[in-house]
């Protein structure tokens, strides 16, 4: 991959929120982890499509309709072609990764059965864990919990121990969201296939720093969302192989999903609108391409190797803290700090650092199995994107100096 | 005093700091120094479920007056606590049910009554209402 120097200074500038104050102080956005800002060339092009084609797509003749649907299913070329799935109709464009995880485990509603076996990671988002959940007391079937280590990686050798024959989905996320840690997936997604289980991985985390290959991972179903990545929210991707997609039944009835409709029988249409009911997203699907374009312009190897520093860098400068300790401390992990401060609960930090412009998350960032496993009420997380610099984490070390002075 | 007059006085109180770093600087400082409840009613059946920080309240009525005991695990919460007993607190229930909290904007603490900031605040004054709605219903 190419790792062309990044120009922050550049970059910053397609980011006009990067400009605005909060309390005064210049905004230090460091919560790119729960959603990632919005450059005026993705912003373009939203305001492009309401200016000159905003129509329903697929059905009308007019011109603006094709005009929007040639948009649209461009936009479905470009995200295959950044994923590089096999076919365009692979990939399902959905309000986002939510939307995903719950289109396939509805669809596995209908393929469990008792005594089949669904494995989830440690490492979830609440997102991940429910839905199969639910899955599991609908079908019978059993879930099983990869657990972790202290440093945050999943356990492997567990992991074996919990394939049989009887497992037939495996469920993890490529990139953990509360601590960052980048989970093996090619090893996950091998070892499930040699026993016939299928393969689901959550790529919302991931896609915002790396480019996963789903044919070169072999991976049968992958998700994402525009907004982590620089796109809208209410948008996001399934993708799914083609087998899978066809083996699934639809999950909403409606529009756009049917090929003919009788009141004695409707017949479905193909992929990928069987998985499309009603009128999608066409806005959000056309600036989900743009968002694309856009960070593959700047190069994902660049961004990993200029987020890789800052990761470096916010660990050395905050670990400089006394008491302050860092979660999730895996080998391999993205630019995600969740940290505590001994003694200090996360929200007051996070309320003071607001107040000095700083945004980061606090609390169990929807991953409460991994506070247990810690056994803290959630931690401070500060997550950097290709647009955040040195001197912003030097804010951040200050600004959280500031609240211990003042908590303890 | 009356629940208006105290809240009166805070936000006399309040109006003393420059800016934002002393007001919470005084709220921690609250936070710290107020025992707030007793140990035996710190458990979960007295818990109000924030997304975030922790807030345990208690109430029993000692001379038809409503007390109120409360703690949080997160301090600057606890130091809000301290000011939302200080006005509810010792009161008639009647008297706790009609009054309002525009005090905290006053003071500047409005972001933290915001439904949004997950605190568990909001649910702590709706909490403080519905124990002097129960005793004022026995009263009657």
């Amino acid at each position: 991959m190419q790792t062309a120097m990044l120009d922050v200074q550049k970059i910053r500038e397609d980011f006009p929120i990067l400009k605005r104050e909060v309390n005064g102080k210049p905004l230090v956005y460091f919560d790119n982890a729960a959603t990632s800002q919005t450059p005026k060339q993705v912003m373009d092009v939203i305001v492009d499509y309401y200016s000159r084609y905003n129509a329903n797509i697929h059905r009308g003749v007019h011109t603006l309709s094709q005009e929007a649907t040639d948009a649209y299913e461009q936009a479905r070329v470009k995200v295959q072609e950044h994923f590089n799935a096999a076919k365009p109709y692979e990939i399902i464009f959905t309000s986002g990764t939510t939307h995903s995880i719950n289109m396939v485990a509805h669809g596995f509603g209908s393929l469990l059965k008792k005594g089949d076996e669904v494995i989830v990671s440690a490492l979830e988002h609440h997102s991940n864990i429910v839905p199969w959940q639910m899955l599991c007391e609908q079908t019978g079937a059993t879930l099983k919990v990869i657990p972790m280590n202290d440093r945050g990686e999943l356990r492997m050798d567990a992991y074996e121990e919990l394939l049989s024959a009887n497992t037939k989905l495996v469920f993890c996320n490529h990139i953990s969201n509360a601590l960052g840690t980048i989970n093996p997936i090619e090893t996950i997604i091998k070892k499930a296939h040699a026993v016939g289980a299928a393969v689901l991985v959550d790529g919302a985390q991931a896609c915002p720093h790396v480019k996963p290959d789903m044919q070169a991972l072999d991976v049968d179903f992958y998700v994402a969302s525009a907004h982590k990545m620089c796109g809208p929210t209410g948008m996001g991707m399934l993708y799914g192989k083609e087998e899978w997609l066809e083996k699934l039944p639809p999950y909403q009835g409606g529009g756009e999903m049917i090929e003919t409709v009788t009141f004695e029988k409707t017949t479905y249409a193909g992929l990928p609108h069987k998985f499309e009911a009603g009128t999608p997203n066409v806005c959000g699907g056309i600036a989900f391409g743009a968002a694309i374009d856009y960070m593959n312009a700047i190069g994902f190897g660049t961004i990993a190797h200029y987020e890789h520093e800052l990761l470096e860098y916010g660990t050395k400068k905050l670990l400089e803290i006394e008491g302050l300790k860092i979660y999730g401390t895996a080998k391999n992990k993205t630019s995600v700090i969740s940290f505590n401060i001994e003694g200090i609960h996360p929200y007051d930090i996070g309320t003071i650092v607001d107040k000095l412009g700083i945004a980061v998350r606090t609390g169990h960032h929807c991953a409460q199995p991994i506070m247990d496993y810690y056994q803290i009420p959630g931690t401070v997380r500060a997550s950097f994107a290709f647009y955040n610099t040195k001197q912003e984490i030097d804010a951040l070390v200050a600004a959280v100096k500031k609240a211990k002075m003042m908590l303890t | 005093m009356t629940i208006k007059e105290i809240q009166a006085d805070i936000v006399d109180e309040f109006s003393m700091f420059d800016d934002w770093m002393q007001r919470y600087e005084y709220m921690i400082e609250l936070g710290k120094s107020l025992p707030l409840i007793e140990e035996q009613y710190r458990i979960d059946d007295h818990l109000i479920k924030g997304c975030q920080s922790k807030v345990w309240v208690h109430a029993a009525m000692e001379d038809d007056k409503l007390k109120f005991t409360a703690d949080s695990d997160a301090i600057i919460t606890k130091g809000i606590i301290a000011i939302l007993i200080r006005a509810f607190s010792d009161q008639h229930p009647q008297d706790i049910i009609d009054a309002d909290t525009a005090f905290i904007d006053e003071i500047g603490l409005k972001e933290h009554l915001s439904p949004t900031r997950a605190n568990g605040l909001v649910s702590m004054i709706k909490q403080l209402k519905l124990y002097a709605i129960a005793y004022q219903t026995q009263l009657n």
